[in-house]
């Protein structure tokens, strides 16, 4: 690969657990695999360790290439890589598929080694906690007792901000980027009508459908468009597409008649080859679940005392499902726990999407913050 | 703070040459106290506050540019527009907040000034005097004042609501702010004769003469 800023071609690894998870649930994992990608070198005091945690959809698979002819990158190739916003050089960063997951990861569609079949329905629910419990095993596996920093968007920021709370002692710095301390009744409402859409498919066989030898594809067809939707802002899809017409004409029918439709039934039609809806259902659980005030009668500032990171803090203006009035509620509780903290909020057109956006201002900031870190 | 560069310690120190009312507001601020700067661009006299007195300090800036420098400067910086208000901020949560050479570019100077004594305890405001005898000099010679400290054309300044010293002691008196402290300074030199002429800088400390609700 000659793009001296990819970190090339890169293999995923697969770690086994045999120590049992106890979940949030209450619910036990009794073993489980994780698999993970790292970049860049360990230093030998393991003290340049940086956690990516992935959002939604995301993978393992954060940075460069499988082959050659790999069409795309990792997901958060433009941010990682040599001489990038979170560069290679210095710091040694993992990507890993969380629980649940369905890229490799233990999760609906593994074999429950309890009874040879298919976790399916049976796969218990996961949260952020647990998958923070879970990649605190993976650290520990490879001999790192506290990160350089946690990063992540999203629901990825979500984790990043567990993080802290629950291994305060074993990260030093958190990224929580486009997250929010929890999601509002209309953000769960989005997470409930793209599950509705899975669950109602005739061939979701309550979550048994691997059994029938059919996947919910409609079903998490139209969960994905939905998600497009909020990810992205009216004023990115007017530029985008606008009104424009697929062929040119209104034809008064119900195929496709804007360029908008073509899009998020392409979207769509790829998510759902790819993905698997067990996993969706959980993920979207995981982000309805997560609210760390909970536990203190929801007042995040109480939540948050535990921290002892120091934190970076980013929000996009056009980010309506994740937005900033979100991100500053996290920066409100770390200034009253007088915890390091600096906040920017980016001006960006993107959405919610404008977190995997290249943007020049983001990805300065990054940088500047990771260069001051030790 | 953490992830705070050596040379950004030196860096700091010497800005404070060339910035005298970095010194001069540093007199009155108690070291180890928490002090939030409003419009703080780069961060740099938070760094030298931070330096020189240990003080626990956020900057607020709504400057993309500033923001950046800041977070290379390793200053804890909330970017957002002063003139929404301070509404993140709890009653009280502060020992001072400071408001350096900013006040004369805000809309909502009434505003600004109340929440500062609401977040804080004690409020430090610096400004250019407009009644300094060089710009009074400019209006008689028919011309819009441009100094050192208003190094502005009138067709791009950001300053919208100039004042002089007298100005801004009635303000105060009309708002009920008791100012505590007054330093006036020409080139880093205090300034004690005839001040609202020969004084190009204001610095002022003061408190609320309001009852405190909590």
């Amino acid at each position: 690969m000659s793009d001296i800023s990819s970190v090339g071609i890169v293999v995923p690894q697969t770690a086994h657990f045999n120590e049992p998870l106890a979940l949030k649930s209450g619910a036990v994992l009794p073993a489980y695999d994780l698999v993970y990608e790292t970049y860049g070198t360990l230093n030998a005091d393991k003290s340049n360790a940086v956690l990516i945690c992935h959002a939604l959809s995301g993978t393992h698979h954060v940075a460069g290439k499988y082959s050659e002819n790999d069409k795309y990158p990792g997901w958060w190739d433009n941010m990682i890589g040599p001489g990038k916003p979170l560069d290679t050089n210095r710091f040694f960063v993992i990507g890993v598929n969380n629980l649940g997951g369905c890229h490799g990861s233990t999760g609906p569609s593994s074999i429950n080694p309890g009874t040879g079949k298919l976790w399916g329905s049976t796969f218990p629910i996961v949260t952020v906690e647990d998958w923070v419990q879970a990649q605190s095993r993976l650290a520990d596996q490879l001999g790192i007792k506290t990160f350089a920093a946690i990063v992540g968007g999203s629901l990825g920021g979500m984790q990043a901000l567990q993080w802290t709370l629950t291994f305060p002692d074993r990260v030093r710095n958190a990224l929580v980027i486009a997250a929010a301390p929890n999601l509002t009744a209309q953000n769960m409402a989005f997470n409930e009508v793209a599950r509705q859409a899975i669950i109602t498919d005739p061939e979701f066989h309550g979550g048994d459908y691997y059994e029938h030898g059919v996947v919910p594809r409609r079903g998490l067809r139209i969960a994905r468009m939905l998600g497009h939707i909020t990810y992205l802002s009216d004023d990115a899809m007017g530029d985008k597409f606008g009104r424009k017409l697929r062929s040119g004409e209104i034809k008064y029918s119900f195929d496709v008649e804007f360029e908008m439709e073509s899009y998020l039934r392409y979207q769509g039609d790829k998510f759902a080859e790819s993905f698997d809806a067990n996993t969706y259902l959980r993920m979207t659980r995981a982000l309805d679940y997560f609210d760390p005030a909970a536990d203190c009668n929801g007042d995040l500032s109480t939540a948050l005392a535990k921290a002892k990171a120091d934190f970076l803090v980013i929000s996009f203006t056009s980010d309506w499902r994740f937005s900033p009035a979100r991100s500053r509620e996290i920066v409100k509780a770390l200034l009253d726990n007088e915890r390091s903290v600096a906040y920017a909020e980016i001006t960006a057109a993107h959405g919610h999407d404008a977190f995997l956006m290249p943007d020049q201002h983001y990805h300065d900031i990054v940088r500047a913050y990771l260069e001051n870190i030790a | 703070m953490t992830h705070v560069p050596v040379q950004a310690h030196a860096r700091f120190a010497e800005t404070a040459v060339e910035r005298s009312d970095f010194a001069a507001i540093a007199r009155w601020i108690t070291p180890g106290s928490r002090v939030l700067d409003l419009g703080c661009g780069d961060g740099s006299l938070l760094g030298y506050l931070r330096d020189t007195l240990n003080v626990r300090g956020y900057g607020i800036e709504k400057d993309d540019a500033n923001v950046l420098a800041c977070v290379k400067n390793g200053i804890d910086v909330i970017q957002m527009n002063l003139e929404d208000g301070l509404a993140g901020f709890d009653s009280l949560s502060f020992d001072y907040v400071i408001l350096s050479q900013t006040l004369q570019a805000m809309h909502h100077t009434e505003q600004v000034v109340r929440e500062m004594l609401r977040v804080g305890k004690q409020g430090i405001v610096t400004f250019p005097n407009f009644g300094y005898w060089r710009h009074r000099w400019s209006l008689l010679t028919g011309r819009m004042p441009m100094s050192k400290s208003l190094p502005y054309q009138w067709y791009n300044t950001p300053n919208i609501h100039l004042c002089t010293l007298n100005d801004f002691e009635e303000f105060c008196a009309g708002l009920e702010v008791r100012i505590t402290q007054r330093l006036v300074m020409t080139n880093g030199d205090e300034v004690a004769v005839l001040p609202n002429l020969l004084g190009s800088l204001a610095i002022y400390r003061f408190e609320k003469s309001w009852p405190i609700s909590t």
